[in-house]
């Protein structure tokens, strides 16, 4: 059934009976080309692009409980490509480019934004710093501003400039950056595939990874044994769990992220704004909330909630940046359980195992990246060599040194990003 | 979270750093190889429930701790001193 603006006048003249669900309720059946362990974001992008770029439709994907309540429903839905690093830069540019046409392509709105993304600087060296990351975006053919102190203010003025700690010099602008809904993007992609015949299977969790003679055969689930040519772990925080049955440890800790929304208010902030010094970050939902977040908790967890440091944290920090934001009630925090690899950038690859393939490492910025993620994953499951994007996602660059994406520079050691 | 301190006590988690996985203790020796060292230096277990960690006590007595912890509901179940680990 494909949506359009005549399809809901004419059903709200009928009382709206003439809807269906966006997608069926499948059994599994007992074999499969393509396994997708995982029914988050990018399992179904995975999926979704599988069935439309390559043509495989005879595909699982396996979701432990239900479609997308994982991260792709606990994040703070900002997307963005302003990454410095070759590797990370041309991967996050072709995930933007998927999103600039992903409604019309999936006829689903996932309500994408580009209100513009600022990072803001504090100092003479980090607008050299935002300088060159900004001139490396240009590069990249992405786009970015630099703006000074009274370029900043114009666009938000209710920052406050004159902060003793960290007074305000400019921001990195980043046009096309914005935000997303995101349990849209996750039915969009569901509908999508399930259209192109890919099974939606869902409170099936597996349970085994088989393999025979270093070659996977398929997988054990708590609704029965399903035997696929090929197998993808793309589980996210659970990824380091889901790789341990097939025998491999990863280099993932998984570590817990939290996020806060105020209460709805009127249209306050128009922008996504980062506030890097304060790891602190917000923007405006359209149903009005203000959508905040900071750092790690830093210590590994899996409880999808954190602990009261890291709220009074990201709190101060909120209330250094805009004072005005102290008015605003908190309605709710959760957490997320993020996949972090010691460099702090993902790795999607072969895994040691034939026939089984990796997505995952993704920390805390996997939302941007679930169009370009699933389409390089489709890319490495259907043809069986990287996706030209996304070639440097390797698993063994910690092993080799070569090839380490470290944004930040802090150096490829756990507990650094 | 409070870290019961086998030297200062009970005490605010903000006086920590965890470091990592308590395998951290067991260092691989100089010559073990590129494969022992890039297991120990990257890979991790990654337990979901009681996991062994490694914790520093910076802001107490400097000393390094052997945490047992549950992963899945942050319950601290023992603390030990490294040293006491290691031997």
């Amino acid at each position: 059934m494909r949506y359009n603006a005549l399809k809901i006048l004419k059903e709200g003249l009928i009382g709206n009976r003439g809807w269906r669900p966006a997608w069926r309720t499948p059994d599994p059946r007992p074999e499969y080309d393509v396994v997708i362990i995982g029914g988050g974001g990018h399992g179904l992008s995975t999926a979704y692009y599988l069935a439309k770029e390559h043509g495989l439709t005879n595909v699982a994907v396996l979701e432990k409980g239900r479609l997308g309540l994982g991260n792709v429903g606990r994040n703070t839905t900002i997307v963005r490509a302003n990454y410095f690093l070759p590797g990370n830069s041309e991967f996050y540019s072709m995930s933007l480019k998927l999103w600039e046409g992903l409604s019309a392509d999936l006829n689903y709105n996932v309500m994408h934004s580009q209100r513009g993304l600022i990072n803001l600087f504090h100092s003479d060296g980090q607008r050299d710093a935002f300088a060159r990351r900004g001139n490396a975006m240009i590069n990249q053919g992405d786009d970015a501003v630099l703006l000074d102190r009274e370029g900043v203010r114009e666009m938000l003025p209710y920052l406050d400039f004159e902060q003793g700690r960290f007074p305000i010099f400019g921001g990195l602008y980043h046009p096309r950056g914005g935000s997303a809904r995101h349990d849209a993007v996750a039915w969009g992609y569901a509908r999508g595939a399930d259209s192109r015949g890919v099974d939606l299977v869902q409170n099936c969790e597996v349970t085994g990874i088989d393999v025979e003679g270093g070659r996977v055969t398929g997988v054990q689930t708590t609704r029965g044994a399903i035997r696929a040519k090929k197998v993808a772990i793309v589980t996210a925080g659970r990824s380091g769990q889901v790789a341990a049955l097939a025998g491999l440890r990863l280099p993932i800790e998984s570590h817990v992220l939290q996020a806060f929304v105020t209460e709805g208010l009127k249209p306050v902030i128009d922008h996504v704004i980062s506030f890097g010094m304060g790891h602190f970050y917000i923007s405006q939902s359209d149903k009005g909330g203000l959508v905040f977040g900071g750092d790690l908790d830093f210590y590994p967890s899996y409880a999808q909630r954190g602990n009261l440091p890291m709220v009074e944290h990201v709190m101060e920090a909120g209330m250094t940046l805009m004072p005005m934001i102290g008015k605003a009630k908190v309605l709710r925090s959760w957490g997320g359980i993020m996949d972090m690899t010691p460099d702090g950038s993902p790795i999607i690859d072969k895994a040691p195992i034939d026939g089984l393939y990796l997505d995952c490492g993704w920390c805390y910025g996997g939302f941007k990246a679930v169009p370009g993620s699933g389409f390089a994953l489709a890319h490495l499951i259907a043809q069986d060599r990287p996706h030209a994007d996304a070639a440097g996602f390797r698993l063994d660059r910690f092993r080799t040194g070569v090839g380490l994406m470290d944004e930040e520079g802090t150096g490829a050691q756990h507990n650094l990003h | 979270m409070r870290v019961a301190c086998p030297l200062c006590g009970d005490r605010d988690s903000r006086e920590f750093t965890p470091v990592g996985g308590a395998e951290l203790v067991a260092r691989p020796a100089p010559e073990a190889g590129a494969e022992a060292w890039d297991d120990y230096l990257h890979n991790r277990v990654n337990a979901c429930g009681p996991s062994q960690e490694l914790w520093y006590h910076g802001a107490g007595c400097a000393s390094w701790l052997v945490v047992e912890r549950d992963t899945a509901s942050h319950e601290v179940l023992g603390v030990t001193l490294a040293r006491e680990v290691a031997r």
